[in-house]
């Protein structure tokens, strides 16, 4: 009750002159409508930027096995090997700042084409999920292999830019073969170019094709060289992967005697899982890195069973470095808009109060009857301070649509990027109501403290 | 117990270093139902009095009882409260809020009252006295679509919707033509008459003046003498010695049309 009545008043007083209140509300209006149009535009380049960085990969986390150590020598990260295609699976499922993950098989060797070769800087063995980590769904050329071609091993393969240069100089890739360590490959697909990477490593020299595949029938060596019991399958199969003549590579030569089911219950031997080089993550947004970072150890550091006070035999490693800079990149863009903001509802500000003091010039006898007729100086306080925050909030209400109606005809025509901000709108009402208290203060007061016989003299 | 007690009452501005006495000891008694003709010439001090009366200024010093209590020493809210409550205004000027309907007009003092009249009562009210001072049918027209003297009926209707004892009305007729101007003063001797509201009027024209029971007269600011005027009531015109001096031009056409 305390604050209709003067709202009313004010709001009479307010509509008694509509093309006043209008002209007065525009600095407010235009102010509020730049801070949202900014805002709404600004937050839309900096998901932009933010997306282009992270595609750049911001946001991969690599998880690569631990080191092995023997007698106080430590051979490095990735002298072991740990990780399981089923913990990529795993991270996935159970990383809710997760949102994609691939297991890595390396290799290196020459891939070949008619009368052409090259070694490529990269040959991945990995899923159709690889893509989406890295942020390269969209093909230049052909698609994608699926998980069925996982499953199976398939002899396919994705050619990145430079190998499509290399080996296809003039022609289309698509559809033809090339072979990799005396293994044929299809090509189905042609990577879009990437570019280097910040290290200046051209990310464009890429062979991907299903972990299976590169695993089990070019990669024996990934297996060969670790300190693993021979008695896997994979094992058995890089014996025969390394023969470099062997046409045949999947073709197992049975050296020894397959043992009988009832030996192979009576004599256990420990289950290995197939191993992959690396684990590839992607976290939700970038600044869910460190949120996914600690997901993965805690969820591998039970998946290995690894017991408390060893250390891990695997690392999580992100790309601070780049992190740190796209964060940077978008406070200082926050903040510049901050103060594009700030400044414009000053000027808006002022606005007012310059008119709301020609107002209460221009009503002198309006305050000094109403002061006549009983209105204590408090209530003349009330009305003005309450009719300049009332113009503050219209203005604020109107420069929202104006300023939210302004980012939509650009998003509609000139297609820049665009994201509606809540914040910016809670932001913009704050602030015009602010501005309405500080700004409409002084002229309120002003007329409160009028003499009200001076003030019905006034003409 | 009289409903406004003047003693001593004096006012002196300070313009710069210099005082200038207003009021040099004004004392005089108002009864309850009277009907009360302030009159003087400009700079007289007779504005100043009725600015005390009004509760819109503070005599220098001397006391003012008005209903029986003290009201010179009053905090500005009190005084505030006691204009909202005990005096109605009535302006040469009219002074009606512009671009506002006649009705809401009236509730204007209504906004500052602290018992908390519905909006409905106190548009009914509103609408009441509009009917009572002959506006029934004006009552959404805005104060340019009104005549002066549809607009200093406004006026009083405003004055009025607090019930309070006094109507202060100060020239009343100043900006009115004759014809108008006899209406508003009948208008006044009936609300004295039938309602018993104390009027007080405060003017420079012994014409109008002499609609009143009682006239006080002020000179250089102080009461020089007091006339009660024999049978007046509305269209009572005696004749007077010639018409009021030049500055009441419009004071004199009106006596020349209504006698």
């Amino acid at each position: 009750m305390r604050i209709y009545r003067p709202t009313k008043t004010a709001l009479r007083a307010l509509l008694r002159n509509p093309m006043r209140a209008m002209l007065t509300i525009l600095g407010i209006i235009i102010g509020v409508a730049a801070v949202i149009a900014m805002m709404e535009i600004g937050n839309g380049s900096s998901a932009a930027i933010r997306k282009t960085i992270a595609s750049m990969g911001a946001d991969i986390l690599m998880v690569q096995p631990g080191t092995a150590a023997s007698g106080g020598v430590s051979f490095g990260a990735g002298s072991i090997l740990t990780l399981t295609p089923e913990d990529c699976d795993a991270i996935l499922k159970e990383c809710p700042a997760v949102r994609a993950a691939a297991p890595i098989v390396r290799a290196r060797a020459q891939v070949v084409h008619s009368n052409r070769n090259w070694v490529p800087l990269y040959i991945y063995g990995t899923t159709p999920a690889f893509l989406d980590v890295r942020d390269w769904n969209d093909m230049a050329e052909g698609e994608a292999f699926d998980e069925r071609d996982v499953r199976n091993s398939s002899k396919v393969c994705l050619l990145g830019q430079t190998l499509v240069r290399e080996l296809f100089p003039g022609e289309d890739p698509v559809g033809k073969d090339v072979r990799i360590q005396n293994v044929s490959f299809r090509v189905i697909g042609v990577l879009r170019a990437k570019g280097a990477n910040m290290m200046g490593l051209d990310q464009d020299d890429i062979v991907l094709a299903p972990w299976t595949t590169i695993k089990y029938r070019v990669a024996g060596t990934s297996l060969g060289n670790v300190n693993q019991s021979s008695n896997t399958s994979g094992a058995g199969a890089s014996a025969t992967v390394e023969t470099l003549n062997n046409p045949y590579p999947t073709e197992k030569v049975e050296l020894y005697p397959q043992p009988s089911d009832i030996q192979a219950a009576d004599t256990p031997q420990p289950v290995r899982f197939t191993n992959v080089d690396d684990i590839m993550a992607a976290s939700r947004t970038s600044s869910d890195i460190d949120a996914a970072s600690d997901q993965i150890a805690k969820l591998l550091h039970e998946r290995h069973r690894i017991p408390t006070g060893k250390p891990d035999d695997f690392s999580v490693r992100n790309m601070a470095e780049m992190t740190q800079a796209l964060s940077s990149t978008t406070t200082l863009m926050t903040n510049l808009l901050l103060c594009v903001a700030l400044i414009s509802l000053v000027g808006g500000g002022v606005g007012i109060m310059n008119i709301m003091l020609v107002s209460v010039t221009e009503r002198t006898h309006e305050i000094g009857l109403r002061m006549a007729v009983g209105a204590r100086a408090g209530d003349i306080l009330k009305q003005f301070l309450v009719e300049a925050i009332l113009l503050c909030l219209a203005g604020g209400a109107l420069g929202i649509l104006l300023g939210h109606g302004g980012s939509y005809l650009i998003r509609v025509f000139l297609h820049w990027p665009v994201q509606t901000s809540l914040t910016a709108i809670v932001a913009a009402v704050a602030v015009s109501a602010s501005v309405g208290i500080i700004f409409g203060y002084y002229p309120a007061w002003k007329a409160s403290r009028l003499d009200p016989i001076e003030a019905l003299r006034y003409e | 117990m009289e409903l406004i007690e003047l003693q001593d009452i004096c006012k002196t501005y300070h313009i710069g270093q210099v005082d200038v006495p207003v009021l040099k000891g004004v004392s005089l008694k108002i009864d309850r139902g009277d009907h009360v003709a302030l009159m003087g010439a400009s700079g007289s001090g007779k504005s100043t009095l009725m600015n005390i009366l009004g509760c819109l200024d503070r005599p220098t010093s001397g006391k003012y009882w008005l209903e029986g209590r003290d009201v010179t020493n009053l905090s500005p809210q009190e005084r505030a409260s006691a204009r909202n409550q005990k005096i109605g205004f009535v302006f040469q000027n009219f002074t009606l809020l512009p671009r506002t309907s006649a009705l809401e007009n009236v509730m204007l003092p209504l906004s500052y009252t602290p018992d908390n009249l519905s909006e409905r009562e106190g548009r009914r009210r509103a609408a009441e006295l509009l009917t009572r001072v002959g506006l029934a049918d004006r009552m959404d027209h805005e104060p340019s679509q009104l005549s002066g003297g549809q607009q200093q009926r406004v006026a009083i209707a405003r004055a009025l919707i607090n019930h309070p004892p006094i109507l202060l009305a100060d020239e009343p007729t100043g900006n009115l033509d004759s014809k108008t101007s006899e209406e508003v003063l009948e208008m006044f001797g009936r609300l004295n008459v039938e309602e018993g509201i104390t009027v007080l009027l405060v003017t420079h024209d012994p014409g109008i003046a002499r609609h009143a029971k009682r006239i006080i007269s002020i000179r250089d600011g102080q009461i020089e003498n007091e006339s009660h005027v024999e049978g007046q009531g509305p269209g009572f015109s005696p004749a007077l010695p010639g018409p009021a001096p030049a500055e009441s031009g419009v004071a004199g056409g009106r006596e020349g049309g209504s006698s």
